[in-house]
């Protein structure tokens, strides 16, 4: 069956931001609006047509769905689709994205040019979570960035040139080497077509370079070249630094962009690229990756408990969070991988919901320093509630989002490793601490500081645009079947494909051990 | 109608939170303890009609990944239906209580609406705490063991406005998950073992668990005694035992219906609930109930010592409440479960109506809550008087030695003492106890003669204001008085009589021993077979109806683990043996009693000189109780600091310098050349990005092109 959703999904926010360059003209107020209502026109569009594209989606057939092939320039070729691992990122983002844009109602410096970067950037977004092709991936991948270093750079801080710079840096050393890992793994295959690569054999022989023993060969190399530019995105202890800075420069809807939907790109690609492509390597580095992921947890948790900005604390909690997302993928079993797609959904919600939070204030205070707050449950107690729900689905409180997700990849964890299992699951006690603690000083007390003694609380525009996510948060904390029955048999075909080939290179080894 | 009871405090918390600006402050009000009062009733009709057998309720799926498969359910047995009373009719009073207690607040301005907040956290709280005992499975415990958590933590903080209150808040949530950490690790063993975390499995599961070997950390375990550790870790936290009980005397924060409802009755019995729920486990994991005594039994001692000295009338009760748990924590130790209960349910009607009397004390004292300014109140408020008199009574254990007349306290209590005897042969766990019920009658009597008796000392001012509480305040103190005379003796048989009869209460199979003869074997063989099918039990019962009378006859219980509410293995025998224990045994708590009380009136009505003096001479020992044992000093020390010091560290050295600092190095030497190349500074990194991307594609699509291209 041919089908052009994908295409139309993916498009339209880019076509958006075409009119929008083309056509409006000016920087007066009126075309301000304009740009504005084009983008959030558009972006809803997106969502309404991707609905489509969920609806029509069958579970339980783990192939890839609602397929688009094209030939393309220079015999590459154009391909598209999604399956039960990508489909709900795919949702993530076009939900995510009117949200964004309502979010920045109120910038008012070069709207129009905010307006085409954050259209242009969801297009490029969509296109990772459902590109088929490598080539097409990288330039998606890799593309995406280009707008929201503009996003920071050009609508940021203070400090933006310095946060962009680290940015770009990271991310630079990462792509470097995923790309030449992505010609090593053309030149071995032929081929650039991902599910063609999803069951293609990489070599896995042990072999030795420059007198080092490298176990799982190929597979090895290769999975480290691509885990070089995720663990970047994800991002992982130790290569998490360039995100707090990132983050507190970035504009609010930056921010939520770039916590929301931008950080799941790491754990996608570990799903869609590691495991099934190099499932020898990813075992090799499991140990590694998990204790990563496990010192991950608590350090950033700490690192959390001694922040005095606001939007720096949520960033390293992201990372704690993220934690757990490459813990549960490595743990490879259903309840890890589940959790793991699981967590990166809640947090796309939640953190994007706090950097929201942060944002309400911060236009009205502009300072993300915690000691400049302090009492806001006086003059905003629908501030409040709200900030109070979302810092309880971070701490991952039971009925909220977040505990599911946490709670399935410890579950997984376990079954794997009880060391990272117990360094992992002291999180919960840290993340109680940092979150807690950060409400207790921005909201709760009494009102002394003069300056904050007219404050408003939030407007109606404010209050719809949390909406979506408390609503979300608690649905899929109440009732999470909504998710896992639509990535559970995909999820399971992943895992056995990754088990099957486990047993026949183990059964490969020992074959070659016999007959020596 | 279990639905009802589960859900109609959730409407009343949603009703309460968000419509009282449609229905007012007193519409809220109203409502919600409506909605409260339809619960209790309906759920004393559930318990009075309940013959024993499980039942199970399906509401919605919940969590499912895999093989595991947890749902929204309700699991009704005489546990469950326990605690559906205990919380609905507890909770309802404090609903009716808190209208007149929480009327005015002088921590609010006038106009500010705190009342309806103040009511639906009160109605979540119920709702989340039915939900922790209607669960049949361990995640939906762990939900309403959480969301009581997150009740706690918001009523605690109830005064936003006091940094005392917020900090109380947070050490409270913060404690109780480290509890959770325990609990959390024994739930993800459980599945990783049993492949399934609902109570039927795991119970049925429970003989094989204690066969088999789990690998843990650096070695292995046997992994019955894990779990159950594991899981006694979380019932650490939420019912304040040594160790993990620092936050509850802080919990004193909150309001005080607050303390009374989930600060004494409900909350901090969780954990003593959740031993008796998995009693299947248990029973398997005799190290693990070893430590479960012990533990008990230092609490029970620890928190009596401190109680001693506190002047604060909320933190007196507040550690009587730990001690008290410490008590229960002993019966369920010694695997005498229904001994645990059976405290857990009349220390809820003495503690509740202590705590609102305290309450009642402070609201006529306006908002003074030390001793010390007491005194000779018993004039100004003389039905709290009473009530408090009563629930003192009780606490304390009077009753008549070696009969079950009593108050509910002495019932309960010296069953709990009779079955540490029995249960661990005269050892440490029983001493502890009944020294620690020496010292609870000394603290119980100080604070009521320092309070009613005397002359009243303090602000002159305040004690001629001193009021008694309005009629809602007093209605629910009388009712919980009568709870707390009564319940002792008519539930005494049930919970603490002979095994038939506590087995049948209870839904457990049950026979009379073996040794009686080939045709009582068979009756046993009888019982069995129809086990299954959940009348089993009864049918024995009317087996053994008439013989039973006779006093020859003895029981034991014969359920597999799983089997009615709670699985007592049939080499337990602690219940049958705690009724045989020497007379000396079964007197000890009542003359520890009488000795505590004959202390205080000696030391407070007498010679109200002596304490002073005493805590003069013993000054270090003073100070080492006034002080709780330093243990929030070294918790400080050791844990608190510590965390913060080393976040600040790894943020600014290991973020700062060590990953940065490599980082720029590295960047040093990369970057100038690039931006040289690009020209201007900040748009210059984005197009030597683009740059790099695009020699990239260009690499990439030569090698293909020169490959033969992708077909």
């Amino acid at each position: 069956m041919e089908s052009n959703l994908l295409s139309i999904i993916t498009f339209i926010p880019a076509i958006a931001a075409l009119i929008l360059g083309v056509f409006l003209r000016g920087e007066d107020e009126t075309a301000q609006r304009n740009a504005k209502w084009v983008a959030l026109i558009a972006t809803s569009l997106t969502f309404l047509v991707s609905i489509f594209v969920l609806v029509g989606f069958d579970p339980n057939d783990t192939n890839f769905q609602f397929v688009e092939e094209r030939q393309w320039l220079l015999g590459l070729q154009y391909k598209m689709g999604v399956d039960g691992i990508s489909i709900l990122f795919v949702m993530l983002t076009t939900f995510m994205m009117p949200i964004t844009i309502a979010a920045s109602w109120n910038v008012t410096h070069r709207v129009k040019e905010y307006m085409i970067a954050f259209l242009i950037l969801e297009t490029l977004m969509l296109g990772v979570f459902m590109a088929l092709d490598l080539v097409l991936f990288y330039l998606f991948f890799e593309a995406g960035l280009i707008p929201m270093f503009l996003i920071i750079g050009i609508w940021g801080g203070k400090e933006r040139i310095y946060a962009s710079f680290k940015f770009f840096l990271y991310t630079f050393l990462g792509s470097v080497l995923m790309l030449v890992a992505m010609v090593a793994m053309f030149s071995e295959a032929g081929t650039t077509d991902i599910p063609t690569l999803m069951s293609h054999q990489f070599g896995s022989e042990t072999f030795s370079l420059l007198g080092v023993q490298i176990v799982g060969g190929m597979q090895t190399l290769m999975f480290l070249a691509f885990f070089a530019s995720f663990a970047v995105k994800m991002p992982m202890w130790p290569v998490h630094t360039w995100l707090p800075d990132a983050h507190v420069q970035a504009p609010t809807a930056g921010s939520v962009v770039l916590a929301a939907i931008l950080l799941k790109m790491g754990g996608y690609g570990f799903l869609r690229f590691s495991l099934p492509m190099f499932p020898i390597g990813s075992e090799v580095m499991t140990p590694l990756v998990l204790w990563m992921s496990a010192i991950a947890i608590v350090y950033t948790s700490l690192v959390a408990l001694a922040q005095e900005d606001m939007k720096k604390l949520i960033a390293y909690s992201s990372v704690a969070h993220m934690g757990y997302v490459t813990m549960g993928i490595f743990a490879a079993n259903q309840q890890g991988i589940d959790g793991a797609i699981f967590q990166m959904l809640s947090h796309g919600f939640i953190s994007g919901a706090l950097f929201l939070c942060v944002g309400v204030i911060y236009d009205r205070m502009h300072t993300r320093e915690i000691d400049a707050y302090g009492g806001l449950v006086n003059r905003m107690p629908a501030y409040a509630l709200i900030f109070m729900l979302f810092t309880m689905a971070n701490v991952g409180l039971p009925g909220t989002s977040g505990f599911i997700g946490e709670f399935l990849t410890l579950v997984g964890i376990f079954q794997v490793n009880t060391w990272v299992a117990l360094v992992a699951t002291s999180g919960v006690i840290l993340s109680a601490a940092y979150a807690l603690w950060l409400y207790r000083r921005v909201v709760m007390g009494d009102l002394i500081k003069e300056s904050l003694k007219s404050i408003t609380d939030m407007s109606k525009r404010e209050r719809a645009i949390f909406a979506p996510l408390v609503v979300m948060t608690i649905l899929l904390g109440v009732y999470p079947s909504l998710v896992t029955d639509i990535i559970g048999p995909s999820v399971e075909a992943l895992i056995s494909n990754y088990e099957l080939a486990l047993a026949e290179a183990d059964a490969a080894t020992k074959l070659a051990a016999a007959t020596e | 109608m279990e639905q009802i009871i589960l859900f109609a405090p959730l409407v009343g918390a949603i009703i309460a939170g968000f419509g009282w600006r449609v229905i007012g402050d007193v519409g809220a009000q109203w409502v919600a303890t409506g909605l409260l009062f339809l619960s209790a009733i309906l759920s004393w009709i559930v318990f009075l009609g309940f013959d024993g057998t499980t039942q199970s309720i399906h509401i919605l799926d919940w969590v499912r990944s895999g093989t595991l498969d947890t749902a929204w359910a309700i699991r009704l047995d005489r546990l469950t239906a326990i605690m559906l009373i205990v919380i609905t009719t507890v909770s309802a009073l404090v609903h009716l209580y808190s209208m007149g207690y929480m009327a005015h607040d002088e921590n609010f301005a006038d106009d500010e609406s705190y009342r309806p907040r103040f009511f639906a956290y009160l109605s979540l709280f119920t709702f989340a705490m039915l939900m922790l005992v209607t669960a049949d499975n361990l995640l939906q415990m762990f939900f309403g063991w959480e969301g009581v958590g997150l009740a706690s933590y918001l009523l605690i903080g109830f005064y936003f406005r006091k940094p005392s209150a917020n900090a109380a808040a947070i050490k409270a949530f913060v404690v109780n998950r480290v509890g959770d950490f325990g609990f959390a690790l024994g739930i993800f063993a459980l599945f990783f073992l049993v492949d399934s975390i609902k109570f039927d499995d795991v119970f049925a599961a429970a003989p094989e668990l204690a066969e088999t070997q789990l690998t843990f950390l650096w070695t292995e375990w046997n992994a019955a005694n894990l779990i159950a550790f594991l899981l006694f870790v979380g019932a650490m936290g939420k019912s304040a035992q040594l160790i993990l009980h620092t936050w509850l005397p802080d919990a004193m924060e909150g309001p005080t219906p607050v303390s009374a409802l989930i600060h004494a009755a409900t909350m901090v019995t969780a954990g003593v609930f959740l031993v008796c729920r998995m009693s299947p486990i248990m029973e398997f994991a005799p190290s693990a109930l070893a430590f479960v005594t012990v533990l008990g039994a230092m609490t029970a001692f620890f928190a009596a010592t401190v109680g001693l000295v506190q002047n604060d009338i909320k933190r007196v009760i507040a550690y009587s409440t730990c001690s008290q748990l410490g008590y229960m924590f002993v019966a369920a130790g010694v695997g005498a479960y229904s001994v645990a209960m059976f405290h857990l349910l009349t220390h809820a009607f003495f503690k509740a109506m202590l705590f609102l009397g305290a309450g009642s004390v402070i609201h006529g004292m306006h908002h003074e809550q030390d001793m010390r300014n007491y005194g000779g109140l018993r004039k100004k408020l003389p039905y709290t008087f009473w009530a408090m008199l009563i629930g003192t009574l009780a606490i304390t254990g009077v009753g008549i030695p070696l009969t079950t007349i009593g108050f509910a306290g002495f019932l309960s209590k010296d069953a709990i003492i009779e079955s540490a005897y029995a249960g661990t042969a005269g050892g440490f766990a029983f001493w502890a106890l009944v020294i620690a019920a020496l010292f609870t009658s000394f603290y119980s009597w100080r604070l009521m003669f320092l309070t009613f008796w005397g002359e009243p000392r303090g602000d002159k001012h305040t004690h001629e204001h001193a009021h008694e509480s309005p009629m809602v305040m007093l209605a629910p103190l009388g009712v919980l008085a009568v709870g707390s005379v009564l319940a002792g003796m008519v539930w005494y048989n049930s919970f603490f009589g002979h095994t038939d009869q506590v087995a049948k209460f209870f839904g457990v199979p049950y026979a009379e021993e073996q040794h009686h003869g080939d045709d009582h074997a068979k009756d046993e063989s009888h019982g069995d077979e129809h086990a299954d099918d959940g009348h089993g039990e009864e049918k024995a019962a009317e087996g053994h109806g008439e013989k039973g009378k006779g006093e020859e006859h003895h029981y034991v219980f014969t359920g597999k683990p799983g089997e009615g509410a709670i699985y007592t293995s049939p080499e337990n025998t602690v219940i049958n043996d705690a009724h045989k224990v020497p007379k000396w045994v079964k007197a000890s708590p009542f003359v520890a009693m009488v000795i505590g009380f004959l202390t205080a009136f000696w030391f407070y009505i007498i010679n109200p000189s002596i304490p002073g003096r005493l805590a003069e001479n013993q000054r270090p020992l003073y100070l080492f109780l006034l002080n709780k044992w330093y243990f929030d000093e070294i918790y400080d020390f050791l844990f608190v600091r510590p965390a913060k010091a080393l976040g600040h560290l790894l943020w600014k050295r290991g973020d700062g310098n060590v990953i940065d600092g490599s980082i720029n190095g590295v960047a040093m030497g990369i970057i100038p050349f690039f931006t040289r190349l690009a020209g201007r500074a900040q748009s210059g990194y984005i197009f030597t990005y683009a740059f790099a991307m695009v020699i990239g594609i260009a690499v990439l699509v030569t090698w293909m092109s020169l490959s033969g291209g992708a077909e």
